[in-house]
């Protein structure tokens, strides 16, 4: 006898949170498991949540009616915006979070929402019937029946920590980890690789010189994740982050030691990211660099424990205390918890659609390290984006694709299942490829409009997204009627401003693609200017100013959209297209790709082979009808 | 639909300087209206269908051809949509002129079989000949792609593989320190950059102006003459080119070991190859060289392949023969004057066109030429016209990768953010790319990994 649920998430941290939010806030029955109740939401690594990039994600999660923007917003303690200096396109968040409240107070969220049932159990096997998840079994031998599952185990599968010689079968921070679900997903043609990562010590702050290292502060102003949130609720007081640096001392300890890193003395199997090298991995990879950045940031506002950023590493216990010693600052430090890496399986994610549930056994979804990426806010966009599908399958309705050309989401998603990932998958700004249309500033006018669709996004907050896309539209408009004469007025402002006066007469829109200058700048010269809300002023001043650059990126938009538009069948068979070349034949019949587009962006498909295979699906077109 | 309009030069590149350049889709009509004139200036494209039309193809105030235009409405076409075909008469050089001035007004290149491809999608061409369609499609591209090969010998691809790195050096830089703006500046990156995309700018110029004055490929049967060393091949080079008076041109950029020469032989262009003599090669250069003649008849329309037959056959013969079997080839067993030592049944065996000269004594030079000539009127030998299609295709390319530069330095000289820079210049990087045949992938996230130290 088992009891039964549209929903079953595995996992709970930050996919498993956004997933089961996402379906019992759609309506659905909703069951998510976790092996510790303690550690939801956890942040067993850096204590931050958005930068270069994943601030992006945070946005649209938001804008797509997620949870994690919110949370971040009433538990950070520090906020910046990096690259201010920069374009709008890579303008990005990062706060540093009180670890314990963020967990905390997703943790109140989770449990106070309708239909969402939390329990602690470990999932040891998924119950499949003809291609078909029905359900999962717990350690306790019950079983839970379920139109849907969503796997979101992170690092927990069969998961290693390695810390010098010393080897521990555990999850991050010694939790349990679940060592049978693997066997399950082999048993239903899941193939598994293995990923490794690693996160720095935790140091005492009592015991730390902070007067030897450079103080960090957050932003004067600052701006709130989550387009939901009122910008005068995070103007709170802001903790320091602190910067020193390593050393030769530092390098030469590692130097001599590296015979017991479990990476270089070959004990571990799993590929780690090169994004985020161990120091170890820095000092070998660039022993040109004579000292590497170190960051102290807070865990948080109810401990002593300070994050050591730069300097994860495996080397045992005694090299480690050695070598933190040598950084300025931290001669004296206690550590409180050593360095580790740990290792954990996760799945070729070739194996899922774009939508996130696996090709081979339908209502199965999965999200998070689990597919090879890394990162908590990776996580959460998948997490986000599997819940939603997992619902519309349950509602029979049709799934969700977030495509490159809307969102970061879908640039995360189709790298994921398009690209061959050998290495936990990080997002960065660089891959994606219309980023000056994807930027933080419009994640809601590109995304909230499908929250809304989806049922996500309440009546009210669209009413006011499609307020802001008129106001938006119609002050451009109007920006653009506005001309100014070569008076003295106008050129006194400008000499004022550091710009160039003028010869004779300027329309607006000219004055406000100067580098120098900005919309809300030329207020004064602009006698009919409507009172706006800064959300709209921004725009206008990005659209106006940056207007060359995004029209041509919507044009290239438009190409990458009739590709992805045109689909393959599901059924097509790539060995039976005459002509197609052995490798392609191969690669399409690896990845299955929905559209032209897709299949266009797997490593070894020529332009030629997808030219024979649109004249090849023009003639499955005609047998069809 | 198909949504742009192509063009390509539709008949082969004969020597009699009569072609068709055809344009296919919406704006085929658009672009003749812009570059063809008649003598009374009527609107050619609103007369009957398949009608033809006397003038010229004119560029701004240049007079570039005299041809006849036909003009071809759809559906009732080979593609079904509307399209022109352009009959020139100024030979080669005019025709790649005429198709270029089609490009500049708005039409791209087509892909190898994108004609048939097109007819086929648009209904044109039934089902049962979709795959050799397809067949089309692939063969062509496997031709197109070994063309590219071809052309990008002479230090071009390395010269593009080296603007390549400079660009992608800096855009990961870039991408690295808007990654990880704690860890790498970008303080005044634009005047860094500055000198090396105009550096860069002026490469591209270099070579676009090299693709222009057409030196980087020439047109013509690409005829290559191997044979073990001192056979006679340079002999008879030079009785070829200089009997003809044909105008030779040295290729530039040549550190290389073999000659080419343009000659032509009652009007058939020849594009001469002279390589090096095949044999067990002593040292480092030598085998390189050779390796070069094995490329070079890799490569040929033709090869001609000389015997000395006063010296018995060897192993190197044999390879020599090996690789060219089922090749256009003529054998000329050369020095009759002197004592034969070879089996000459044996090569009789293997190869069709067999001549029995002595280039010393200039005997047999004229049967030689007379050969060429019946082999080329009998269409067992042409050029490959895909060269000249490619060869546009790549100065497109580098076209694009030229505006792509500018756009870059015109950021910087904006003050823009340097995030735009790396946008333009990445554009660059794949234009580039397309040329020598490699495309972005991971390039980038592989150089910033490789590169920089980033993360936490």
């Amino acid at each position: 006898m088992s009891e039964i649920f549209d929903v079953c998430v595995v996992g709970a941290g930050h996919a498993g949170c956004e997933a089961a939010l996402a379906c019992a806030r759609l309506g659905l029955k909703t069951i998510i498991f976790t092996v510790s109740i303690d550690s939801i939401a956890l942040m067993p690594c850096n204590p931050n949540i958005g930068g270069s990039s994943k601030g992006h994600l945070v946005r649209e999660i938001d804008a797509l009616g997620g949870e994690m923007g919110i949370n971040i917003d009433k538990t950070f303690i520090q906020s910046k915006m990096l690259n201010k200096s920069k374009g709008p396109a890579v303008h990005s968040l990062r706060a540093q979070a009180d670890k314990q409240e963020y967990s905390r107070s997703m943790r109140k969220v989770l449990e106070n929402q309708d239909n969402l049932i939390v329990k602690q159990a470990e999932v040891t096997d998924l119950i499949i019937d003809e291609g078909k998840v029905t359900g999962v079994k717990i350690g306790s031998g019950l079983s839970y029946s379920a139109k849907a599952v969503v796997l979101c185990t992170g690092t927990y599968l069969k998961a290693r920590c390695l810390c010098g010689e010393a080897i521990n079968y555990t999850g991050p921070n010694g939790l349990q980890p679940a060592n049978y679900l693997s066997d399950s997903l082999r048993a239903a043609g899941i193939e598994l690789q293995r990923f490794k990562t690693g996160t720095p010590a935790r140091m005492d702050k009592r015991t730390i010189d902070f007067s030897k290292m450079e103080e960090q502060f957050g932003d004067d102003r600052v701006i709130p994740f989550s387009f939901t949130t009122d910008p005068d609720t995070v103007q709170i007081e802001q903790d320091s982050c602190w910067l020193t640096y390593t050393n030769d001392k530092t390098h030469e300890i590692i130097r001599n030691n590296l015979d017991r890193s479990p990476i270089y003395a070959g004990v571990i199997e799993g590929t780690g990211p090169r994004y985020c090298p161990s120091i170890e991995d820095k000092v070998v990879k660039f022993s040109d660099k004579d000292r590497h950045q170190v960051f102290i940031e807070p865990e948080g506002r109810h401990t002593n424990e300070m994050y050591v950023g730069g300097m994860s590493s495996s080397l045992p216990e005694d090299v480690q205390v050695e070598m933190y010693h040598t950084v300025p600052g931290l001669e004296n430090a206690r550590i409180v918890r050593n360095a580790y890496a740990i290792e954990y399986d996760c799945i070729k994610p070739d194996q899922l659609k774009p939508t996130l549930e696996f090709k081979k056994v339908s209502g199965l979804f999965s999200a998070g390290q689990f597919n090879g990426s890394s990162g908590y806010e990776e996580a959460a966009a998948q997490g986000i984006l599997a819940g939603i599908n997992a619902a519309m399958h349950c509602l029979g309705k049709d799934c969700i694709i977030l495509d490159r050309s809307n969102s970061y989401i879908g640039v995360l998603v189709d790298d994921l299942v398009t690209k061959d990932i050998t290495e936990p998958y990080r997002m960065m700004t660089s891959r994606s490829e219309f980023r000056l249309l994807l930027r933080q500033d419009n994640a809601d006018l590109r995304l909230t409009s499908i929250g809304h669709d989806v049922g996500l996004i309440s009546r009210e907050r669209y009413d006011h997204l499609i307020e802001k896309e008129r106001l938006i539209s119609e002050e451009t408009d109007r920006v653009s009627t506005v001309y100014l004469g070569a008076n003295e007025r106008v050129n006194s402002f400008l000499r004022d401003h550091g710009s160039t006066p003028l010869i004779s007469g300027s329309s607006l829109i000219e004055l406000i693609k100067r580098p120098e200058l900005t919309y809300d700048d030329l207020a004064p010269l602009d006698d009919d200017r409507p009172n706006l809300p800064l959300e709209v002023r921004d725009q206008v001043n990005i659209n106006i100013k940056y207007d060359g650059y995004i029209k041509r990126q919507i044009r290239q938009v438009e190409q990458y959209k009739k590709t992805e538009n045109k689909k393959i069948p599901e059924s097509i068979d790539y060995s039976k297209v005459k002509s197609l070349r052995i490798e392609a034949v191969q690669k399409l019949t690896k990845f299955r790709p929905l559209s032209i587009g897709q299949a266009s962006r797997i490593s070894g498909v020529t332009p030629a082979d997808i030219s024979v295979l649109l004249v090849y699906l023009e003639r499955f077109d005609h047998k069809q009808d | 639909m198909q949504d742009s309009t192509i063009c390509a030069i539709s008949t082969g590149l004969t020597s009699s300087g009569i072609g068709i350049v055809r344009i296919s889709g919406h704006k085929a009509f658009s672009i003749i209206k812009k570059i063809f004139k008649t003598k009374k200036d009527i609107d050619i494209t609103e007369g009957e269908s398949h009608k033809a039309y006397y003038g010229h193809i004119i560029s701004g105030r240049e007079v570039i051809d005299e041809v006849i235009v036909l003009i071809m409405k759809g559906p009732h076409t080979y593609t079904t949509e509307d399209t022109v075909e352009i009959n020139c008469h100024g030979g080669v050089a005019v025709m790649k002129k005429v198709l270029d001035l089609v490009v500049r007004s708005g039409a791209r290149i087509a892909e190898p079989g994108e004609f048939t491809k097109r007819a086929y999608l648009n209904g044109r061409i039934d089902l049962s000949r979709a795959e050799a369609v397809m067949d089309l499609i692939s063969s062509k591209n496997e031709m197109a792609l070994k063309n590219s090969v071809k052309l990008l010998d002479g230090g071009l691809y390395e010269k593009i593989r080296d603007m390549r790195d400079m660009i992608l050096e800096h855009t990961a830089y870039i991408e690295a320190a808007l990654d990880d703006p704690e860890h790498y500046s970008l303080d005044s990156y634009g005047d860094k950059i500055l000198p090396d995309v105009d550096k860069i700018i002026s490469d591209v110029d270099n070579l676009l102006k090299t693709f222009d004055n057409g030196r980087i490929i020439t047109e013509g049967i690409r005829t290559v003459i191997v044979g073990k060393p001192n056979v006679g091949k340079s002999t008879l080079l030079n009785i070829l080119s200089g009997s003809e008076k044909a105008i030779v041109t040295d290729i530039p950029g040549t550190t290389r070991d073999y000659l080419e020469e343009e000659i032509n032989l009652d009007g058939i262009t020849l594009n001469l190859v002279d390589t090096a003599g095949i044999r067990q090669a002593n040292d480092e250069v030598e085998r390189i060289g050779v390796e070069r003649s094995f490329e070079n008849m890799e490569s040929a329309d033709l090869v001609i392949y000389v015997v000395d037959l006063s010296v018995p056959l060897d192993d190197n013969d044999e390879k020599i023969m090996s690789s060219i079997s089922g090749r256009k080839s003529i054998v000329l067993l050369n020095k009759s004057d002197l004592e034969t030592r070879i089996n000459i049944e044996y090569i009789k065996a293997r190869f069709d066109n067999i001549l029995i000269i002595s280039a010393k004594e200039h005997k047999g030079t004229d049967e030689l030429k007379k050969m060429i000539r019946d082999m080329f009127f009998n269409g067992e030998l042409s050029f490959n016209d895909e060269i000249c299609i490619t060869n546009l295709r790549q100065k497109n390319l580098l076209s694009d990768a030229l505006e792509s530069l500018h756009l870059v330095r015109q950021s910087v000289h904006d003050g823009m953010p340097e995030d735009f820079f790396s946008i333009d210049l990445l554009n660059a990087y794949n234009s580039l790319g397309f040329i020598i045949g490699e495309s972005v992938e991971s390039d980038l996230i592989d150089e910033i990994f490789e590169k920089f130290c980033m993360g936490k």
